[in-house]
């Protein structure tokens, strides 16, 4: 029988989510938590027959449905799963959190989905965190990251609202994470909207500053992440082979230079278009990385 | 301010792209100095890509934004002290720093059209009692009327001024005016004006934004800027002490600043040549210059090919990434054919 799933948030995330669950042997969507009755994401909800609310989460809490929810995924804002965190641990709940609030350990799947199976809420960082972080970890594995520097470029009309007002948080989740998870000694993370039309496909560039490891092997260990991020986000794609360069020494202001190479990874995220069109591959990159999460630590209370 | 008009150097901050980042502090001090002297109202320091630009994609400068911002605010007797940031590349923790280091006035850029991930950062600093100016770049991107929509939000959220800036030096005579007057007749609020020389329109547009209406404007002592340059600032006063308008600045003093201090420091002279030209023509963010000419090298391309695809594909400010990534499928193209 399939686990049962509330999903926090009927904006593009929690749309796309929903979207994916659909699809989940192991998760069922059993309810979607909104603010707005009218939300394209409420009304997709409830044309699929899952059950929702328009009250906020109070409208999940005081639904008899809610014991029967192990797993929550919270697609609003990182203001609101500060609020939300306490609320759902008190209740048993494991959490997905796919705001950038970082209650709760990150987790980047291919890097580390193993070593937090039993945390009761993990951060699913940000969604330019989990197109760039798998490259950096790779790079990581076979050289000493001095520092590892990430731009997401992302289309404007795949940011909403949430998106729009946590620019801050993404940035420092972004970099803390690339030092957190990617094994990088100093991270550094840029995200710009783009407003072209047609809008442009997700695109993000790495830039890893190491030492140690030969050309070879730092563009199969990316080439290797890579193929296994496809896996679960089939449209994730290198766009050239990585450039590795003997740079000049790193030099950030106020601090000792370093020597080293700089492999420049250009990658690019196509969707698969289950809610927002295929240009928006931010959302599938984050939501097929959290309902790959969700479903592992749902069964994680088997083993 | 002491004229009609406020006046914003920007020699210290949109120069850095012209050095890529490499002012060292004496030579940020000296040409403060005689900003301060020549009575500029604001002078702003920051890393060309605002506070916390330093990285691989923009560059790293030679020294922190404390050493610079620090130093300067020691010597500014009558000027304002103003930085530049950059949602996506900068947050609200280095404006505090920035507040700490002596700033008054803050600046919060973004692409035209988004002006609604400014409204932290607008909100934080007016609540902490910054001048706070909202900047709307790459203004040629969009009509006048998208524009204003654009600019009522930047105000909604606080700012005192919302400047039109003209990132790529791209627009027209009729158009400039007509974008001023927009947000004039929209506003309550100041509106400002920022360009580059790119299409050699650089003071005659700072002109015309001053007739329309503009309450503040941009200029950089013999243009240090990136592409073209800024409007420069020694002949826009110039231009405007003919027309018998009160600056308040003084011209001399911006004269011996461009000659002595900094046309020296100019390694790649800032003019509108071929290069730098195309960004006006092809609607390319001004600092993506440096970067494409050393790609161009690098990969063996026409850096006016490069500079023309990367306008057809309509990249934005701070995608410097993004030009390695069109150098590389110009000379995929290349092969193939």
């Amino acid at each position: 029988m399939k686990r049962k799933a509330a999903i926090l948030g009927s904006g593009n995330i929690g749309t796309d989510l929903l979207a994916k669950m659909m699809g989940s042997s192991v998760l069922e969507a059993a309810f979607m938590v909104g603010i707005d009755r009218d939300s394209d994401g409420l009304k997709r909800a409830r044309s699929m027959g899952v059950a929702t609310t328009h009250r906020g989460v109070v409208g999940l809490q005081e639904d008899p449905v809610f014991d029967e929810i192990e797993v929550v995924f919270d697609a609003t804002s990182a203001a609101a799963h500060l609020e939300h965190a306490p609320m759902l641990r008190e209740a048993g709940k494991k959490v997905v959190d796919l705001t950038p609030a970082a209650v709760g350990p990150y987790v980047v799947p291919v890097a580390n989905l193993e070593a937090h199976l039993g945390a009761q809420n993990v951060n699913m960082v940000t969604c330019g965190g989990q197109a760039t972080i798998p490259v950096v970890w790779g790079v990581s594995q076979v050289a000493k990251v001095h520092y590892a520097e990430i731009v997401a470029s992302i289309a404007s009309r795949s940011a909403g609202p949430g998106t729009r007002a946590n620019i801050d948080e993404f940035t420092v989740t972004t970099a803390r994470a690339i030092e957190e998870v990617g094994g990088a000694a100093r991270g550094k993370a840029i995200i710009i909207l783009n407003p072209a039309e047609p809008p442009l496909i997700m695109r993000d560039t790495v830039y890893v500053f190491c030492e140690g490891g030969d050309e070879e092997r730092l563009v199969e260990a990316v080439e290797e992440v890579v193929r296994r991020v496809a896996e679960y986000v089939p449209g994730y794609r290198l766009v050239q082979r990585p450039l590795v360069e003997e740079a000049g020494p790193l030099r950030i202001p106020g601090e000792d230079e370093v020597k080293g190479k700089l492999l420049t990874a250009l990658l690019e995220v196509e969707g698969a278009g289950d809610y927002l069109p295929k240009y928006a591959g931010n959302l599938d990159i984050m939501t097929a990385a959290a309902l790959r999460v969700g479903e592992l630590i749902a069964q994680g209370g088997d083993r | 301010m002491s004229g009609e008009v406020v006046i914003n150097d920007c020699t210290l901050r949109d120069g850095m792209h012209a050095l890529s980042h490499q002012y060292s502090v004496e030579q940020m001090v000296r040409i403060a100095r005689k900003l301060d002297e020549a009575r500029v109202d604001i002078v702003e320091v920051s890393h060309g890509d605002g506070l916390s630009g330093n990285s691989m994609n923009y560059g790293f400068s030679a020294h922190t934004e404390e050493e610079y911002i620090r130093a300067v605010r020691e010597v500014l007797e009558h000027a304002r002290l103003a930085a530049l940031l950059l949602p996506g590349i900068g947050t609200i923790r280095e404006i505090e720093a920035a507040m700490e280091w002596g700033i008054d006035t803050i600046r919060i850029a973004t692409h035209c059209t988004e002006a609604d991930v400014a409204r932290q950062h607008i909100e934080f600093s007016r609540e902490a009692g910054l001048d706070t100016v909202g900047f709307l770049m790459m203004a040629h991107m969009i009509p006048t009327d998208k524009l204003v929509e654009e600019a009522r939000k930047m105000e909604s959220y606080g700012a005192h001024c919302v400047y039109v800036t003209d990132s790529a030096g791209a627009l027209l005579m009729g158009e400039t005016r007509e974008r001023i007057e927009a947000l004039k007749d929209a506003l309550e609020c100041e509106v400002g004006f920022h360009n580059h020389n790119n299409l050699g329109l650089g003071v005659a547009n700072t002109v015309i934004a001053y007739e329309a209406g503009a309450d503040r404007l941009d200029g950089s002592v013999a243009g240090m800027g990136a592409g073209a340059g800024n409007c420069a600032l020694e002949v826009l006063i110039a231009v405007m002490e003919r027309m018998g308008v009160e600056t308040g600045v003084e011209l001399y003093p911006l004269i011996d600043c461009a000659e002595k201090l900094v046309r020296p420091l100019q390694e790649r002279p800032v003019q509108t040549d071929g290069n730098s030209l195309m960004l006006g023509y092809a609607g390319v963010y001004s600092s993506f210059l440096i970067h494409t000419e050393r790609a161009a090298k690098r990969f063996g391309v026409d850096s006016r090919e490069l500079l023309v695809e990367l306008g057809r594909r309509g990249m934005v400010g701070g995608q410097e990434d993004m030009i390695v990534d069109v150098a590389l499928q110009l000379v995929d193209s290349q092969v193939k054919s």
